[in-house]
Parts: C-alpha cells; sequence; structure tokens
C-alpha cells in the first residue's frame, strides 16, 4: 500500500513540475499560438536567479521565497523583450517563430555558460524542505510538496487573472478575435506584451521550483520544453483546464508505468500513448466549442 | 465629421478602392451602396483604422488619422461593427461588454445605458456569446459598439443573414441611433438604408459611381443603377 502511495505521490509531484514548465506555454502557445523554443532558457533563467539571490542572501529560505517573484520578473522581462524585437515581426509566421526561438534559446544557453561557467550549479534547499512530510498514510518529500503546493497556487492566480480580472478578459478576447478587440478599444500590441510576461513570468517560476529537486545548468529548460509542449498538446491548445489535467495525467502515467519498468522506458510509452491519444483526438482532452464550432 | 480623401486601398498588388472621397457629416446618415466585391467592406474597415490606405488620408474632425491604430480611433469617438455578427465566442455576453468598458471608461453606468436599447440582451448575460443566435450576436455586436460612447458608428452589413423579425429590430436600433451620432452604413437592404440615410455613394468596382442624397427617391435611383 505505501508502494502505491508513494508512486501516485510521485506521478502527482511529476504532475506539478510538468504544469509548472507548461502553464506559461499554455498562455504564450496556448492562447497566443507562439512556438517558443526560448521557454526553457527562461525556466534555467528562473533557475539561476535563485542561485544569484542565494549567493545575495544568506537565509535559503527567504532567498528562495525572494527568489519565486525575482524569477517571475526576470523570465517576464525576457519574454516582453523577446516579443518585442523579434517575435512580433512573426505572429503570421510560425515556422520562422519556432526557428528565430530555438537560435534565441541557443544564445542564452551559451550566455549562462559565459556568465555561470559551463558546470552546473547548486541551490540550497532550505532546512525546512530538506526532510519528509508525515501526510499520515505516507511520508512525501518537503521540497516536492512545495513544488506541488506552488504549482496550486500558480494555476489558481492565472484562472483568477484570466478570469476575474480586466486584464484577464482583454487577454481572452485579444486572443479570440484580435481585430474585433482593437475596434473595440483594446491595444493589441500592449496585451499581446503583458500576456507574454505573464506567460514567461511563469517559466521563471517553475525554474525557481525545478532548483529544489536538482542541480542549475544551461540546459536545464531545454529537457523540459518537449514535455511542456505535450502537456499543452495534449490538454487541448487555449485550454488551461486542459493544460491542468494533462499535465498531472501525464505524470500520473509515467509514474505508473515507471513503477514496473524503467524510467526511459516509461518516457517512451508516455509519448507513444499521447501520439494514439491524439490520432483518435487531435483536439486534445478539451476544445474551444462555440455554436458554430459545436 | 469623417473625411475619406482620395483613398486607395489594397490587398498586396492589388488595388481594391480607387480614388475614393467621401464625408460622413456630424449628426448625419451615410449609406454606401454597391454589389458584392465592389470595395464597401474594405473601405468601411481603411475608415475603423483596420487596413492603412496605399494613399489618400483618413480625416476626424479635421485631423489626420490615416495611420491612427483603430483603438486609437474608438479613442476619438469611432465605433465599427464589421459584417457577420462577430463577437468574443468563448467570452459571456457580460464579459462582451465588460472588456470594452474595462478599456474605455463608462464602467457599469454604460452597459447598463446600453442594454436599455437591447431588451433581448439582459436574460443572455451569463451566457457564452458563441451560443447565440445570429440575431442576438448582432444585437450584442452593435451593443458592443455603443458602450464606446461613439460619436461615429459605423455598420458593415448589420442585417446580413438575420431573420427577418429580428432585422426589423436591428433597422428600429439604427434609426434611433441616428438622433445621437453619425451613422456610416453599408447595408443591401436598398429601401431602409436609403429611407436612413442623409446621402448615399454607389460603388462599382472601387470606384465612386454616383452619389446623392437619401429618401425614396433616390432607392429607386440605386435600384435602377444597380439593376435589381
Amino acid at each position: 500500500m505505501d508502494a502505491v502511495l508513494g508512486q501516485l505521490f510521485a506521478g502527482l509531484s511529476l504532475g506539478s513540475v510538468l504544469l509548472l514548465a507548461a502553464l506559461g506555454l499554455a498562455l504564450t502557445f496556448g492562447q497566443m499560438g507562439v512556438i517558443n523554443m526560448a521557454h526553457g532558457e527562461f525556466m534555467m533563467a528562473g533557475a539561476y536567479t535563485a542561485y544569484v539571490a542565494q549567493n545575495v542572501i544568506a537565509d535559503a529560505g527567504v532567498a528562495l521565497i525572494l527568489a519565486i517573484p525575482l524569477g517571475f520578473v526576470v523570465g517576464g522581462v525576457m519574454g516582453v523583450v523577446l516579443e518585442a524585437t523579434l517575435i512580433r515581426r512573426m505572429y503570421l509566421r510560425p515556422l520562422d517563430t519556432l526557428l528565430v526561438t530555438w537560435g534565441v534559446a541557443l544564445i542564452l544557453q551559451q550566455v549562462a555558460r559565459d556568465v555561470f561557467g559551463a558546470p552546473n550549479v547548486d541551490v540550497r534547499a532550505p532546512s525546512w524542505l530538506s526532510g519528509s512530510v508525515d501526510l499520515g498514510i505516507t511520508q512525501v518529500p518537503a521540497a516536492r510538496l512545495f513544488i506541488l503546493g506552488l504549482a496550486v497556487v500558480a494555476v489558481t492566480g492565472l484562472a483568477l487573472v484570466l478570469t476575474k480580472t480586466a486584464l484577464g478578459r482583454r487577454i481572452r478576447a485579444v486572443v479570440q478575435n484580435r481585430d474585433l478587440a482593437e475596434t473595440a478599444g483594446v491595444s493589441t500590441r500592449a496585451t499581446d506584451r503583458l500576456t507574454f510576461f505573464i506567460g514567461s513570468g511563469l517559466a521563471g517560476i517553475a525554474g525557481v521550483a525545478l532548483t529544489l529537486l536538482g542541480s542549475t545548468g544551461p540546459t536545464l529548460g531545454s529537457n523540459y520544453i518537449v514535455d511542456a509542449f505535450l502537456v499543452v498538446v495534449a490538454g487541448g491548445v487555449g485550454q488551461i483546464k486542459g493544460t491542468v489535467i494533462a499535465a498531472f495525467g501525464l505524470g500520473l502515467l509515467q509514474a505508473g508505468i515507471e513503477y514496473s519498468t524503467t524510467a526511459s522506458l516509461a518516457k517512451v510509452a508516455v509519448f507513444a500513448l499521447v501520439v494514439v491519444f491524439l490520432q483518435a483526438r487531435p483536439q486534445g482532452i478539451f476544445s474551444v466549442r462555440t455554436r458554430s464550432l459545436a | 465629421m469623417l473625411e475619406l480623401r482620395d483613398v486607395h486601398i489594397g490587398y498586396g498588388r492589388t488595388t481594391v478602392v480607387h480614388g475614393v472621397r467621401l464625408d460622413v457629416p456630424v449628426g448625419g446618415v451615410v449609406a454606401v451602396m454597391g454589389h458584392n466585391g465592389a470595395g464597401k467592406t474594405t473601405l468601411l474597415r481603411a475608415a475603423a483604422g483596420l487596413l492603412r490606405p496605399t494613399s489618400g488620408s483618413v480625416l476626424l474632425d479635421g485631423e489626420d488619422v490615416t495611420r491612427l491604430r483603430p483603438h486609437e480611433r474608438v479613442r476619438r469617438g469611432v465605433a465599427y461593427v464589421p459584417q457577420g455578427q462577430q463577437c468574443f465566442p468563448q467570452l459571456t455576453v457580460r464579459d462582451n461588454l465588460r472588456v470594452v468598458a474595462d478599456v474605455n471608461g463608462g464602467g457599469r453606468k454604460a452597459i447598463s445605458e446600453v442594454l436599455d436599447r437591447f431588451p433581448a440582451l439582459p436574460p443572455l448575460l451569463a451566457r457564452r456569446a458563441g451560443l447565440l443566435s445570429g440575431g442576438q450576436r448582432q444585437q450584442l455586436a452593435i451593443a458592443r459598439a455603443l458602450v464606446t460612447r461613439p460619436r461615429l458608428i459605423i455598420l458593415d452589413e448589420p442585417t446580413e443573414g438575420i431573420q427577418p423579425s429580428v432585422v426589423a429590430e436591428i433597422e428600429q436600433t439604427i434609426s434611433t441611433l441616428a438622433t445621437d451620432m453619425a451613422v456610416l452604413l453599408v447595408e443591401q437592404h436598398i429601401g431602409f438604408a436609403l429611407g436612413a440615410a442623409g446621402a448615399y455613394y454607389l460603388m462599382e468596382a472601387g470606384r465612386i459611381s454616383a452619389t446623392g442624397t437619401g429618401g425614396a427617391a433616390a432607392a429607386r435611383d440605386v435600384r435602377a443603377a444597380m439593376a435589381i
């Protein structure tokens, strides 16, 4: 029983990591349709933000907590710069965007190597995240529980922004009909930039969280970029709730298969299952439905 | 209020509007008539700022707004209701109106004033706009434009594809609007359009082929010119 519960938590934990990695993409790719291959490098920037914060602030706990909003701002600013300088010119050319942002990703990795060195660096987990937490039925690593909580806060915050605020209404309006939004008085360029800031900022937060699971290096983000796209596509492009379900679904699936096989085999199996799923349901778990599309 | 001066508009290398001059006076109603493909919608999109003329200029109260983006023209009192009952389909009817009120000011008061004109909409406020009928969507589209409290409303075929009972309601609403603001209207129902309009422009192949004042006599002339 303990093993099953342990594996179940491992799946939820993996799902929360995937969700954090994919949540920003759900905005920039899912809502705006931008294939940003540098999204992983925004995660890497968030991770290095945590590393820098820890070098400046001696208390690892305070440094980590501060690194979360700092990582959001660093990722967000990088996203805005990328959007304003390159992506804005390519909104109708997705393949160009893919190639250009891939190039930007390589440049950012090299910048990280030049600034922080090629070897990976470690971010110390604060003492209150070092051990395990006894949940009564099973023991779980505190760091993974923290990431799960962070993912829940991030997705709840994003959902509230999108559904309850004027900015959220503006973002959804621009996504659904750009020309109509412009003629309704919405500055679509400013909205694009804000959307990219939030999406890229979420990648920064994901990067901070990843420092609790392993060392930080220039290729940290690129290890997650394919999984993140997979989550958004499987969940249904443009659907935040689909992203949440897909992230936890894939996390649980991978942990379940891993239990009786190996991590590599589980990853291959999950990829294969997603491909089969998308053959049967190309629109993903959820699709946008209107009277005309129903 | 709105002047188009020698406006040429094209898509790529193809010019579809050639040297059009058009005036919409303050508080006036102007109808643009013509067959499909004559360039009417292209002209209206340029007036709203969605297309930039290749040459010529668009003036608003004497100010050259040719290079202003659509949302900047909205701030100067221009509202645009495009063809095809367009809405934000995944937003509720309420949020379709709030997104406009958010950026243009006016808040709930502006929405409430507009809803008074469209009694069909208040019961539908919580419904997603994509699930409305064509007539309801068109009423929402006009309501959304009115939330900006415009001085000029540009309407592109507002009764197209709408069931006849709702067409009468929309025509009534447009007639009422004409007492509060200038109206630039493209409409296939010649009798209604020219009955409401103080002036008309007839377009053929991207050019103005005839102009005149509105009224029943004009409707006869336009029908004859369009050979309907």
